[in-house]
């Protein structure tokens, strides 16, 4: 928005009778209202309503009695909550940094000058195109001890190799980091991709000039010009995996027991199965929390730059 | 993403450019990897599967999980077969996209061509409604579709793909029009053409990439779509995501592991048959929709 567009209402300006001149100069905002009344609803008044309802003591339906923080006090009492938490932080962070390191190696291999470049990027980007659920179902069964790659590996003669970690309680939350990386890291490879590709040359000509190695080109020039895409990617996979509900029902259901719980799959159940709708609205609450902290900046760094 | 005329300047020798291959080879076998089993497990009779050979080629091939997973497979209760509920998928995603995508690309006409005193302001708040965790809406969603009675139906999830859908299509059409000439506007405000009749005559016209983006965009979120689906749909409204995930979670007794590998190729086809086609456009929209335009 730096040059505003120049207002084009401006230049029309011709004797016409009032009522005509209303509509014209109301028209746009006619056109806008449904988009921004439905926004408004269904997302901010809706937002407002849950949040109201976490300092309820509904139930199965809401209701409208008020209990205070009560329900924020039970939450974290709650040893569910707990899990869930721990589990978003341990995945989420191993998903954004698995994501983020492998997407920049792929990317910086990429940039090669590889033949076949444009076949090898649509490889590594598709699974981004698939339902978490499609993802789930297919890692489901191929990190079955049962059937995939542990009974693969035995019948293939090495009768002792174990790898169980989704029926283990203590590894299964692994499991969801290795399909959902899967699933993303192409897409971050595609955003570090832009990135490199929007490098100036001519500074690393002149560098290779003076003799940088190129292990020196990218730790030194490149990859700090990366800084953007960096940026970008953390904001897109944290929102990410704070939001993560599909791929844990697909693949675990959360379990086995609670190992796999995440906030999205705690309310859900808290919500809709258990009939602790206040405790469910007030987890939801804590998710908009977190969401808001990583994308309010980001949107309103994003609209500022642009102006 | 640009040519590889601008790829790097960094050289590379013989030795390296060996391992670069290789790695880069390895990690497309990674990333096939997950398509490999499920396409050659869904081809196979299960007595393969369970005899421990989900890695090999079918020895026996057999078309007969694919006819189970989409006439008669058993979803939830009742042996239906995926088939009625790809059609619900199609029937919740035509209109949802075609609607979402029109009122986008008049919102970014707005915004951008008919700017007003705290427009910046109506962007940001549709664009936040874009990441809000969607489990803040559920409840008073699910209260607000049995109260008008599309609970539990197709038409109720159309309007909830709808109203979330808006923020994106909003959001390309926007950006998109950002650099779209402002003069052309002018000078057809001068020759006396009217709101609508601009963006017909002018910046429809023009709109052809962008609305191809905003169109796959919205395709594969909403097909893709899992927690609405699950949360406001009943048994005969489900989308294919949900029916999918009940037919993998639901089978009691034996698990016919070759008819959810079969399933689950089916809901994945639509999006990866778009993405196949018109992959330059995928990907311009996940950059859009993450990045900025």
């Amino acid at each position: 928005m730096t040059q505003i567009a120049p207002d084009v209402r401006e230049v029309s300006a011709r004797p016409q009778n009032a009522g005509r001149d209303w509509l014209r100069e109301a028209l746009p905002k006619i056109v806008l209202s449904p988009s921004l009344a439905m926004v408004l609803i269904f997302v901010y008044g809706f937002i407002i309503f849950t949040f109201y309802l976490s300092f309820t003591d509904s139930r199965i339906l809401p209701s409208y009695g008020w209990e205070g923080w009560s329900n924020y006090s039970k939450l974290f009492r709650i040893r569910a909550w707990d899990t869930a938490v721990s589990n978003l932080l341990i995945f989420g962070s191993l998903y954004i940094v698995i994501c983020c390191a492998l997407g920049l190696a792929l990317a910086i291999l990429l940039d090669q000058k590889i033949r076949a470049e444009g076949f090898i990027r649509t490889v590594y980007l598709y699974p981004m195109a698939l339902s978490f659920i499609v993802t789930g179902t297919a890692w489901k069964w191929f990190l079955d001890p049962g059937i995939g790659l542990q009974a693969v590996v035995r019948s293939w003669g090495w009768e002792s190799f174990t790898f169980d970690w989704i029926k283990d309680g203590d590894m299964a939350i692994y499991t969801i980091v290795i399909a959902a990386v899967w699933q993303t890291s192409g897409f971050v490879m595609a955003m570090f991709l832009a990135g490199l590709r929007g490098i100036d040359n001519e500074v690393l000509k002149a560098a290779q000039i003076d003799g940088a190695s190129n292990w020196a080109l990218y730790r030194r020039i490149v990859i700090p010009q990366l800084r953007p895409a960096f940026m970008s990617a953390f904001v897109v996979l944290a929102h990410m995996a704070i939001k993560s509900y599909d791929l844990v029902i697909a693949l675990t259901g959360g379990g086995p027991g609670t190992a796999t719980e995440l906030p999205a799959t705690f309310m859900y159940s808290y919500t809709f199965t258990r009939n602790q709708m206040g405790i469910g609205a007030a987890s939801a609450t804590i998710m908009l929390m977190a969401i808001a902290a990583i994308m309010v900046p980001y949107i309103y760094s994003e609209l500022r730059e642009k102006k | 993403m640009s040519s590889n005329a601008t790829a790097t300047v960094v050289r590379t020798g013989a030795g390296s450019r060996f391992v670069i291959y290789t790695l880069l080879i390895l990690f497309c076998l990674y990333y096939l990897l997950p398509l490999y089993v499920m396409v050659v497990n869904s081809l196979k009779p299960l007595s393969e599967i369970q005899a421990g050979g989900m890695m090999s080629l079918p020895e026996e091939w057999t078309v007969a999980p694919w006819a189970s997973a989409w006439s008669t497979a058993q979803i939830g209760v009742e042996a239906t077969g995926l088939k009625p509920f790809f059609w619900n998928s199609i029937v919740m995603v035509v209109p949802a996209v075609a609607i979402s995508t029109v009122l986008g690309a008049l919102n970014g006409y707005v915004l951008t061509k008919w700017r007003f005193r705290g427009d910046t302001i109506i962007f940001g708040l549709l664009l936040f409604g874009c990441f809000i965790p969607f489990q803040m809406v559920l409840i008073p969603m699910a209260r607000m579709l049995g109260i008008v009675g599309l609970a539990g139906t197709v038409p109720g999830l159309i309007f909830v793909h709808l109203v979330y859908g808006i923020g994106f299509s909003t959001l390309y059409f926007r950006n998109y029009y950002q650099q779209f000439p402002t003069e052309l506007v002018r000078a057809a405000m001068i020759d006396g053409a009217g709101f609508f009749t601009i963006f017909r005559r002018i910046m429809l016209p023009s709109s052809g990439p962008i609305a191809v983006v905003c169109v796959i965009w919205q395709f594969t979120n909403i097909w893709n779509d899992f927690l609405f689906g699950a949360s406001f749909s009943d048994f005969d409204s489900q989308p294919m995501t949900v029916a999918l995930n009940n037919l993998v979670q639901s089978s009691t007794g034996v698990k016919e592991y070759n008819v959810h590998f079969a399933g689950a190729i089916m809901a994945a086809l639509p999006t990866l048959l778009v993405y196949i086609v018109a992959g330059r456009y995928f990907v311009r929209g996940l950059m859009a929709g993450s990045v900025k335009g």
